[in-house]
């Protein structure tokens, strides 16, 4: 199979995307200059013209207005925020504007947005360029939640974010950006709403959001022997794809939720939520969740990578999960 | 279709239009602008006979700028609200009946009862909704025009706010992003002089909100916002630049609002200032009346026919049934 980054994944499925429907059309700082700092629309620019990727100024709260504004009368807009924590400068056109249109009009109006956050830490940009907001948005009714993890996730679930009627936040890893994967060739979805099991297990279920699949399946590797780890990466935090992680809870008993953002009140937290709620009779141990610390991240990376989950302490809270 | 008929230039004393399809759209303004005001009385009893429950902001005293405006747009193009919306959607061609049922919170309301009085929606007419943020629908209507430009159609887009938008910075991100990409655009400030309670006097640096188009090489037009013929006037000069893709405009409308801010709010404006804007000279369907010699009794039968219909309206309302809250939950839940 044919290899491409996850940028690349991004942008191929943006291109074919754009070619399918007219109304597609990218906004945001930098899109249009060199391909954007992250390098995430190279090429659209030379393919679809600058009325279709369109550059803006510093302006979050108007731009991504303009996305709402023009989603509400047809267009169906990918908004590109550079740093995710960059979307709190906009946050009333976000969670008052965007998210509570469509039911403030009684259901009139579609609000098809795909917006591709770059979030993520490990960079060493510290506190207002290394955050992942998954659960702010999870927390307000209005949006669906996507975390691809690897290549053909991002194209796949992009791709149905775009045809998407609902605000989709798609949100990067710039940490996963550049290394080549596996992409199918030709037409590839992923729905959302569907977890993947990235390795079969029957000890202990690890559920992880965005990045920490790698740390996750790492830990299961060396852990082989001991605690026999099923690694799902649930790609899609709302919708939940709560079947999959209930069958694998069923199977094991104990489960274990991994992300980078703080642990408190975080998509781990409502995870967990779910599963008591729904599968409290199959628990043999008490569920866990392994999140970042409940600080700003800093940015000497000896504190950074103490903030956030590794593959020792994904180790650790299984151990304790199996009560070794 | 656009409701165009000869007027005086902005900052003129308007004249007296002529010729019978003038005198259509004289009466279709000042109609409007009588429905707008004995609307807002009625919806004022019901609320304080609890009928009509939440947050109500009247127009009253405000009627001529959005039905200036509205005599400027067609059905197609776009008008972004505020939260004291009742009269902008009235005079976009609201239906009457079906707002009464959202204010009593009904299935048959404009928004399926998801709205109330600030989240009135009618998309079929471009009423793109009421918003309860000051300034959150300024880049909204900027998401119109791009539309409208992005689709190469003629369309417009109009924002409406009032003085307490203009101490938003997102409208300034919004003036300038508007004029250097040439959009069509119209940001309609309604001027009523109190920020709920705050005086512009207090709040602006600068009490020439005008001059703020200026800086970003666009239009920027102060109004009499009481007399309508002259918003009319402004808003087709407005409108023409915008559809002939030479980009947006900024509207200064003046006016008063002569409700307190809202329905649970007390009023402790200066009584002197009430008493002044509450006379007849200074009311902009009074001053129609007079500038545009309809008699008094042109006016009432007008009236009585607007009260029927605004009997019917309660009535409809009334009747209806309130939501379902399974299909709410069906529907609605993401």
């Amino acid at each position: 199979m044919r290899k491409l980054t996850y940028i690349e994944a991004i942008i191929e499925a943006m291109h074919e995307e754009m070619a399918r429907d007219e109304s597609v059309y990218v906004i945001g700082e930098d899109v249009d200059i060199c391909g954007g700092v992250w390098k995430g629309t190279v090429g659209l620019l030379e393919k679809f013209g600058p009325k279709r990727v369109r550059g803006t100024p510093i302006s979050e709260a108007a731009f991504t207005g303009i996305a709402t504004g023009s989603a509400m009368t047809g267009l169906r807009p990918i908004l590109e925020i550079m740093s995710m924590p960059f979307c709190y400068v906009a946050m009333d056109q976000f969670l008052n504007q965007m998210a509570k249109l469509a039911t403030m009009s009684g259901g009139q109006l579609k609000l098809p947005i795909t917006i591709r956050a770059q979030a993520g830490a490990g960079t060493r940009e510290a506190a207002q360029h290394s955050q992942s907001q998954e659960a702010m948005f999870l927390h307000t009714p209005g949006f669906k939640v996507v975390m691809p993890a690897t290549v053909s996730d991002a194209k796949g679930l992009l791709k149905a974010a775009i045809r998407d009627d609902h605000p989709v936040m798609f949100i990067e890893d710039r940490n996963l950006y550049y290394e080549p994967e596996e992409v199918p060739e030709g037409e590839w979805i992923v729905p959302l709403g569907q977890a993947d099991v990235a390795r079969p297990g029957k000890d202990a279920t690890v559920v992880t959001l965005g990045f920490p699949r790698r740390k996750a399946l790492a830990a299961a590797r060396k852990l082989e022997g001991t605690v026999d780890v099923e690694e799902i990466d649930a790609r899609s935090l709302h919708p939940l794809d709560m079947d999959t992680i209930g069958a694998s809870v069923m199977k094991t008993g104990r489960i274990l939720v991994v992300h980078e953002a703080p642990v408190r009140c975080g998509a781990g937290a409502e995870i967990v939520r779910r599963v008591v709620d729904e599968y409290f009779d199959y628990l043999d141990a008490e569920p866990r969740v392994l999140g970042g610390a409940n600080v700003p991240l800093p940015f000497s990376p000896v504190l950074e990578d103490a903030c956030l989950p590794q593959v020792d302490t994904i180790i650790n809270e299984v151990k304790k999960l199996a009560y070794l | 279709m656009t409701r165009a008929f000869a007027a005086s230039a902005v900052g003129e004393k308007s004249e007296t239009p002529q010729s019978s399809t003038d005198m259509t759209q004289l009466r279709w303004m000042l109609r409007t602008m009588l429905t707008i005001r004995l609307f807002e009385q009625r919806v004022k009893q019901l609320y304080r006979a609890g009928a009509i429950v939440g947050a109500i902001h009247l127009y009253i005293g405000q009627e001529a700028i959005t039905t200036g405006i509205s005599a400027a747009l067609r059905d197609d193009d776009c008008v972004f609200s505020t939260h004291r919306g009742h009269g902008h959607l009235i005079a976009k061609g609201g239906n009457l009946q079906r707002m009464m049922a959202e204010l009593m919170g009904k299935a048959t309301g404009c928004s399926r009862g998801c709205g109330g009085s600030m989240h009135m929606f009618d998309p079929a007419i471009g009423f793109m909704g009421g918003n309860g943020i000051v300034g959150g629908g300024v880049p909204l209507a900027l998401g119109a025009a791009f539309s409208a430009q992005y689709r190469g159609t003629d369309l417009v887009a109009v924002a409406y706010f009032g003085d307490g938008g203009m101490y938003q910075g997102v409208l300034h991100e919004s003036l300038n992003l508007a004029a250097k990409w040439t959009l069509p655009y119209i940001a309609v400030c309604e001027n009523n002089r109190y920020a709920a309670t705050t005086p512009v006097a207090k709040a602006a640096a600068s009490r020439d909100f005008s001059a703020y188009a200026a800086p970003h090489g666009i239009p920027g037009v102060r109004v009499d916002g009481n007399d309508c013929l002259a918003v009319y006037e402004a808003a087709r000069q407005a409108v023409d630049r915008a559809r002939a893709g030479q980009g947006p405009t900024l509207l200064d409308c003046e006016t008063y609002r002569v409700e307190p801010h809202c329905g649970i709010i007390p009023d402790d404006r200066p009584k002197g200032e009430r008493e002044v804007w509450g006379k007849a000279e200074a009311d902009p369907i009074e001053r129609f009346r007079r500038q545009l010699q309809f008699n008094e009794e042109q006016v009432r039968q007008i009236q009585a026919e607007v009260e029927r219909e605004l009997d019917e309206a309660v009535e409809f309302a009334r009747q209806s049934p309130l939501p379902d809250v399974r299909v709410f939950f069906e529907e609605r839940a993401i």
